[in-house]
């Protein structure tokens, strides 16, 4: 993002998050209200990355592994005569895909209730900064007209 | 870029220019076939365009699914192959249901990185400045609220609405359409607004306005608050409470319920299919002013019909469900899944037979039907039987043209109000309304 912008940028998904990562501008006059919000979307930001970069490596993991275990059971290597990655049909997956949510399901439970959490306190810092720059642009328009 | 943002943006607008001609057709002669033909259509678009999002090719889960819906964007790729579309939650449900269908291949597996085509891709690798443009804000709304998951609702409470045994009014007929569909544009918002980490994460939903910060949180809140609120209140004082009501339990069914239970457990699909349910009964209501049997029978075919719509859809979808943690009956309990879906599409044939006994629709209405659903069931049992791809995208496939094509026979089949008024059920006064109902 160009250095003499005045508003956030936002970015192309993540490798291993897929979330899209903001760069958030800090003006020179952010007000201490401002300035938690600021805070709290980049806090939110980081650990949200922190969650999905993980877990989706760990799934990318867990899927090869598995496909590994049963392409050796079945008795075939894992790249073909033509160098082709083999690969599982859909039902054959499906088991790994099972096991893989029974055993994140806390991991999920857990994370859905921060997210939330932090949602709702960003939404509602948001709504209070607006708040205060609507009165303050009346109160600025107000001294223009008395003037 | 420039190009796409403009046929991106006057697509959105020609959609309800179109819609707005249809309902005037819908005047003269109530629910024609053109009418129906446009859902099929709109259906198609929707669904076209969330199979060209990747080589492989749903909505979301529910109704909504349906809930899907997805953007104009893609309906300039190149990629299509098929033919129906998803809704919405279809409605609500089903609109948050899956709407995507994936191109069947073995090989799934080695596609995992293949990115969308077209103007998305080359949009997607720039920094974008989060500062809203007015000119961009009817598009990103549109895309916010699900406007054609929301259309379809909309149209699934005008079923409901005719199909009510009174005399049509237009004046009822528009407010109770319209707030419903405010109600359905504040529920898929609040929804998208809940599920911003997890949209970004699967296919389907990764373009939401949203994920791509188009507009912020704030924002969305704000915008459905403003549609919620005067649409309850025009469903509460233009149309009647019990209406109201029912829109209202719906928003919070479908936010609060039904967004939350999608990651805990798999009653989320039960939960939603009374979301998709409920909007004809909503139409019943906004006509006759009470919950008759004929409302329930209405909603109970939209419920049964969520079953095989998102279980079908939702069988392509397990690997992103899987990793993005949502509990949904394809992934935990497939056996389930399937026997849920063959279950209802022969409840389908069993609602179809009692609406005569309610005095909704003449007999003609089980035997004219009894070829779709029986097809259906036919998809619903090799579903059941087979478990693979090709049947459920056979199941999910029919289940679009099925439901437009039960109603419409439903209607053609509507108990004339002429005959009852025969029988001095009816007040003199409104025999040139019922003139109006006379079917074809």
């Amino acid at each position: 993002p160009p250095a003499h912008s005045r508003s956030d940028w936002i970015g192309p998904p993540d490798k291993h998050s897929n979330l899209r990562p903001v760069v958030f501008y800090v003006p020179p006059e952010e007000s201490a209200l401002e300035r938690r919000l600021r805070e709290a979307r980049q806090e939110a930001q980081a650990s949200n990355q922190r969650f999905w970069a993980r877990h989706n490596r760990a799934f990318r993991q867990e899927k090869e592994e598995f496909i590994y275990s049963r392409l050796k059971a079945k008795g075939l290597e894992m790249r073909d005569e033509s160098g082709q990655k083999a690969t599982l049909n859909a039902e054959e997956m499906a088991d790994f895909y099972k096991d893989f949510l029974s055993k994140n399901f806390k991991k999920h439970l857990q994370y859905n209730r921060d997210w939330y959490k932090r949602n709702f306190r960003i939404t509602f810092l948001m709504g209070q900064v607006a708040l205060v720059r609507a009165l303050r642009w009346l109160r600025r328009r107000k001294k223009n007209v008395e003037q | 870029g420039l190009f796409v943002w403009r046929l991106r943006n006057t697509g959105v607008r020609q959609i309800p220019y179109r819609f707005v001609h249809l309902y005037h057709i819908a005047n003269d002669r109530l629910i024609t076939f053109q009418y129906f033909n446009f859902l099929k259509r709109m259906y198609v678009t929707q669904y076209n365009k969330d199979l060209s999002q990747r080589a492989k090719p749903k909505s979301d889960s529910i109704v909504s699914p349906f809930h899907e819906l997805q953007q104009l964007d893609h309906e300039k790729k190149v990629v299509h192959k098929i033919s129906p579309v998803s809704p919405v939650h279809q409605l609500w449900s089903e609109t948050s249901n899956g709407n995507e269908l994936r191109e069947v291949k073995s090989a799934t597996e080695i596609e995992d990185s293949v990115v969308p085509v077209g103007a998305e891709s080359k949009e997607d690798g720039q920094w974008k400045e989060m500062k809203l443009r007015l000119d961009d804000l009817p598009g990103i709304l549109a895309r916010l609220s699900k406007i054609k998951l929301t259309a379809l609702v909309v149209s699934t409470a005008s079923a409901g609405f005719a199909m009510a045994p009174v005399p049509f009014e237009l004046t009822c007929f528009l407010l109770a359409s319209l707030g419903t569909g405010l109600a359905s544009c504040a529920a898929n918002s609040i929804n998208q607004f809940f599920e911003v980490p997890f949209d970004s994460n699967m296919n389907r939903t990764k373009n939401r306005p949203l994920v791509r910060g188009q507009i912020s949180p704030l924002l969305a809140v704000c915008f459905a608050a403003a549609c919620g609120v005067p649409g309850i209140a025009l469903l509460t004082l233009g149309v009647n409470p019990l209406t109201g009501a029912l829109g209202a339990f719906n928003i919070f069914l479908y936010t609060c319920c039904y967004t939350p239970l999608k990651r805990m457990s798999i009653a989320n699909t039960w939960v939603g299919a009374v979301v998709g349910a409920i909007p004809p009964i909503m139409g019943w209501t906004a006509a006759t002013g009470s919950l008759d049997a004929g409302a329930l029978l209405l909603g109970g075919i939209l419920y049964s019909w969520q079953f095989p719509h998102f279980n079908a859809l939702s069988w392509g979808l397990r690997e992103d469900y899987s990793r993005g943690g949502y509990c949904m009956m394809s992934v935990t309990h497939p056996g389930l899944c399937r026997r849920v879906a063959l279950r209802h599409c022969l409840a389908l044939i069993g609602l179809s037979t009692v609406a005569p006994v309610l005095d909704i629709t003449t007999w003609t209405f089980p035997v004219i039907s009894l070829p779709i659903n029986l097809y259906i069931s036919y998809l619903g049992f090799r579903f059941y039987r087979d478990a693979d791809r090709s049947s459920s995208r056979k199941l999910f496939f029919c289940s679009l043209w099925h439901l437009p094509m039960l109603l419409l026979v439903m209607f053609t089949c509507k108990k004339s109000v002429l005959e009852k008024e025969d029988k001095g059920d009816l007040p003199g006064r409104s025999r040139e309304r019922a003139m109006e109902i006379r079917l074809p």
